[in-house]
């Protein structure tokens, strides 16, 4: 053990930062009440920002690993970290209006927010099983919290335990895999472990250990056969909730997911590649034929997340460069689509009540026809309909997968985006082709007005610069894979 | 002139339009007549500046011109590139010829959400030239994918009573074998190197690949141009979309399949098209007879025309696949006579629909009575439609007829078969709407042809008849770039049977 040295906690600062605010946000909250909520929450989303550009001028510009090998800052962890706390913060703007109007406005909503980005950014900054698993339950935990913030509400409730129950089953499998890993590799480090297995064929007690570990994490980024929480917690969730859950979330489990497996378990992509096109395709397909018969638009959202991760592991199944890059480009613009999306959820409100059936947008585009052209926009590029950005995120990865010659893999994907498109056109087709039901209330809030525009003017004109987007995802993605 | 970015004004300035025209408010009535004022005017203007590219156009240069080349995509070598060449020039010009004529067609009929109508026009016109102009795969793929939103949403918004089910099946067929195609174009990338379309003209693909390859490309094109079996997506979208819709469908969408073939499938993949030719005959030989006698059962004037596009593309992919320059001549000749014939059709069903809200046969009959301008200009493309001499319609089948006969008699039979079967219903539906006796009440009051419909078809006529007097100021700019590919075609196959035989 080495002794306090303050220049090895530099690399960690932004996550310092965050951690202080968090604990002075909570304070200010005590002391001010629920009446400064919102005072609360915007002094978030300023604390989010200046963690974001902590993380973008920190003066560490090469990969370093500090903490006694504990953590690790390179450009995978700053292109990921910029888009969580991104995620973070839009959904916590969204988010404003909502809680106020359904009476559930308290500081410690936005304070949980910044704890469990914090844990997301430990996770994508873990150089170690240990690390790892400790960012991974902090982000938890305080997610389990946000689930259930409504505590009057029984589908909250019951969605914050369901999440609560099965999280902990795959903490605890993860936990599982880690200690077998851990057993025959003598190492928790991931260098160590990197180095370990690049000496010939791993022991089979590796390959359980690993394929436990791989099961934990699909549980939290929602693949299929682990998705069963998904559609009831994403319905049962308060809407801003589930617009954060799935977002920030959903990248830095997915970016935890590249890092472990692209990581220290490169050497035996062999045995998890299996794994992962395996995850891949049944979550394509279940995302895509599950979500034809969904009424509830939150659950429709879910399948289509699910369907999402589906796209983003052929990315990781490529097992190479170009597959982290298009993973890293799919998470940038599914990120973007999504808090759109949600936000626009948000906004579904008949004369002071929330609705959430799909069939409520009917005829959208006559009574609010700005709202009808975001949703539109984000649903085409959902469906990866050029020239609108999710179409590119596709791109990137199938190139990916043709490129690793997963050429079944790549078929299923695409024809399976067929299917989903189906149902991303039902809800244009209900907006635009059908006649008007009950108008949504036209007062939607500033910040809304700006977080949709913004989104949507991203995912619509994307193709027009995307220079900037490739080149930072190519970056980050160079750093799993240097020489 | 010659250093102005002449293609990505053609390509972007209705995209520009659209821009303004999303951007005007006020009064409902006023922002229909503003929006349709800006729609024609930019629509003009893009058709002006597309002249300029046949009057530049240099015919004794068989390459591309015109080429523009931007950095777009860094890392991955994707670039923006656009140029045209002998084969693509004159879609270009087909396109921007359609669009001012399609939004004169909507003036009146279109008289809900008019803004939102013209902006995906607009649009659409952006795509459609775009596509024809790409000289770089992933360009080509998203103006080619792209066409499918505004398309769909035109037929699903201002559609007739079945459009929803229309418009999905449309977007789901096309969908479903342009990604197939998105594969085969990440495959060639990886295989080449380069997603450039110059560069790929020229590229030597493995045998075996370029037969997966074509079978990816074929899933996209075969459902796009439509071949049999795969065209029943047409008659839907045809009968359901409006007017200036089916016109743009039948008038320029269509010909993006058979662009498509002529373009990537017969150059990049020589092989395995020339392997693959017996089944385009057999499938094309079955689309020519059998829609042909479908079209004859139908009691709809678009479904009846629709059936008829299809047999038509039967011909152009006939030609196509003789690998002769007669036979590609004409497949690409047909194509344009077939947009503006096809097109002109549409515009003839939809001005009786506009007065009757019905497109039955049976509810029509002895229209020249009370409409001989309707009927003369009808009589016009119908004849153009059965390929008579003197009309844009006789040069392409002529032509593809002579190249067929040199590929294969059979086909050339079967062919000649169609061309007898479309003079059949064609004649048969002018007999029906607009000879007999004037019985219907409701059509003793009908009106002619008022000035902007007249405006509308005397450029169409005028086109027609142009094609067919003097083919050869659309051959002489065709000529040099299909002599360079069927030369290209031979030199790539020829070597392939002594290949296969030491395989063996």
């Amino acid at each position: 053990m080495t002794s306090f040295q303050f220049s090895q906690y530099i690399p960690a600062i932004p996550e310092g930062f965050l951690a202080l605010s968090a604990l002075a946000l909570l304070m200010v909250g005590v002391f001010k009440g629920d009446s400064h909520s919102r005072t609360v929450g915007w002094l978030a989303v300023l604390a989010l920002a200046v963690t974001a550009l902590l993380v973008i001028g920190s003066p560490v510009k090469t990969t370093t690993v500090t903490m006694n090998g504990l953590f690790v800052l390179d450009s995978f962890a700053r292109f990921t970290k910029v888009l969580v706390i991104l995620g973070s913060a839009l959904s916590l703007v969204i988010s404003f209006g909502y809680v106020e109007r359904e009476k559930f406005a308290r500081p410690e909503y936005s304070v949980l927010f910044l704890l469990a980005t914090l844990g997301m950014l430990m996770m994508l900054s873990a150089n170690d099983l240990m690390s790892l698993y400790v960012g991974l339950e902090l982000q938890s935990l305080a997610l389990y919290v946000t689930a259930a913030i409504r505590r009057d509400s029984v589908r909250a409730t019951e969605a914050g335990l369901k999440y609560f129950v099965l999280g902990a089953l795959s903490s605890g499998m993860l936990l599982y895999g880690a200690s077998l890993v851990y057993g025959f590799a003598g190492t928790t480090a991931f260098a160590g472990l990197a180095k370990a297995f690049a000496a010939g064929e791993p022991p089979v007690g590796v390959v359980i250990g690993l394929a436990f570990m791989v099961a934990g994490l699909a549980f939290k980024v929602s693949a299929v056969p682990f998705h069963m929480w998904t559609p009831d917690v994403y319905e049962g969730a308060p809407t801003s909730v589930t617009a954060f859950f799935a977002t920030a979330p959903k990248v830095a489990a997915m970016g935890l997911l590249v890092r472990v497996l692209a990581g220290p378990f490169l050497e035996m992509a062999a045995q998890w590649q299996q794994i992962v096109v395996f995850l891949s395709i049944v979550s394509m397909l279940l995302g895509a034929f599950a979500a034809i018969s969904q009424t509830n638009i939150k659950r429709l959202m879910a399948y289509s997340s699910i369907g999402h991760v589906g796209y983003m592991l052929v990315g990781l199944a490529a097992a190479n460069e170009a597959g982290i890059r298009g993973v890293a480009v799919y998470l940038a613009i599914y990120l973007l689509a999504n808090v759109g999306t949600f936000g626009v959820i948000l906004c579904m409100r008949v004369r002071g009540t929330m609705v959430e059936n799909i069939s409520d947008l009917r005829g959208l585009s006559r009574t609010n026809p700005m709202l009808a052209l975001a949703l539109a926009i984000f649903m085409f590029s959902m469906a990866g309909i050029p020239p609108l950005a999710g179409f590119f995120a596709k791109l990137y990865v199938f190139m990916a997968a043709i490129d690793a010659k997963l050429y079944v893999l790549a078929v299923i994907g695409v024809l399976s985006s067929v299917v989903s498109a189906f149902y991303y056109l039902r809800i244009v087709k209900l907006m635009y082709f059908d006649e008007a039901s009950d108008p949504f209330d036209k007062a939607i809030g500033g910040e809304m007005r700006w977080v949709l525009a913004g989104t949507s003017a991203f995912t619509l004109l994307f193709f027009a610069w995307p220079a900037p987007l490739v080149t930072g995802a190519a970056w980050a993605a160079k750093a799993l894979f240097p020489g | 002139m010659s250093d102005w970015p002449l293609l990505s004004l053609v390509i972007f300035l209705p995209l520009l339009g659209a821009a303004f025209i999303a951007l005007v408010r006020g009064e409902k009535e006023v922002v229909a007549r503003n929006a349709r004022a800006v729609a024609l005017w930019t629509s003009l203007l893009t058709f002006a500046l597309s002249i300029f590219i046949w009057t530049g156009f240099d015919k004794g240069n068989p390459g591309f011109q015109f080429v523009e080349r931007a950095e777009w995509m860094p890392g991955v070598n994707f670039t923006y590139h656009v140029g045209v060449d002998g084969i693509s020039a004159l879609f270009v010009i087909l396109s921007t010829f359609l669009t001012p004529l399609c939004i004169l067609a909507s003036w009146k009929s279109i008289q809900d959400r008019v803004k939102e109508y013209m902006i995906a026009f607009l649009v659409l016109e952006t795509l459609m030239v775009g596509m024809f102009c790409s000289l770089d795969f992933v360009l080509f793929y998203i103006f080619f994918e792209g066409v499918l939103i505004p398309m769909f949403l035109i037929i699903g918004i201002w559609g007739g009573p079945r459009r929803v089910y229309s418009a999905f099946k449309f977007f789901l067929y096309t969908l479903a074998g342009s990604v197939l195609m998105l594969l085969a174009i990440l495959a060639i990338y990886y295989q080449t190197g380069t997603t450039d379309i110059p560069t790929l003209l020229t590229a030597q693909i493995p045998a075996k690949l370029q037969t997966w390859l074509w079978i990816a490309f074929f899933a996209s094109f075969a459902v796009k141009i439509p071949m049999w079996p795969l065209h029943t997506w047409l008659p839907d979208a045809h009968v359901e979309a409006p007017t200036a819709g089916s016109v743009i469908l039948a008038g320029v969408l269509l010909k993006m399949g058979g662009y498509g073939f002529l373009r990537f499938s017969l150059p990049m993949l020589p092989d395995a098209s020339a392997y693959f030719a017996p089944l385009v005959f057999a499938l094309s030989a079955v689309a020519v007879v059998y829609t042909s006698l479908v079209a004859l059962a139908q009691s709809d004037m678009k479904k009846l025309i629709a059936y008829s596009s299809v047999a038509h593309m039967g011909f152009v992919t006939i030609g196509i696949f003789t690998f002769n320059v007669q036979g590609i001549e004409g497949a690409i000749f047909q194509m344009l006579s077939h947009g503006v014939v096809s097109g002109a059709l549409f515009l003839c069903v939809g001005v009786i629909y506009d007065r009757m809200h019905t497109r039955e046969i049976g509810r029509y009959g002895g229209l020249v009575e009370r409409m001989p301008a309707y009927a003369t200009v009808f009589l016009v493309f119908t004849m153009a439609s059965v390929g008579l001499p003197g009309t844009g319609g006789f040069v392409g089948e002529f032509l593809v007829l002579v190249g067929a006969y040199q590929a294969n008699t059979w086909v050339a039979l079967f062919a000649t078969t169609g061309l007898i079967l479309g003079a059949a219903y064609m004649l048969w539906l002018y007999r029906r709407v607009v000879f007999g006796k004037l019985t219907k009440d409701d059509l003793k009051t009908i009106l002619d042809l008022d000035k902007r419909e007249v405006a509308m078809f005397v450029p169409l006529v005028l086109v027609v008849l142009w094609m067919g007097i003097y083919p050869s100021s659309f051959l002489g700019l065709i000529h040099g770039s299909v002599a360079n590919l069927v030369d290209h075609h031979h030199a790539s196959v020829a070597p392939a049977p002594a290949a296969t035989g030491a395989a063996r």
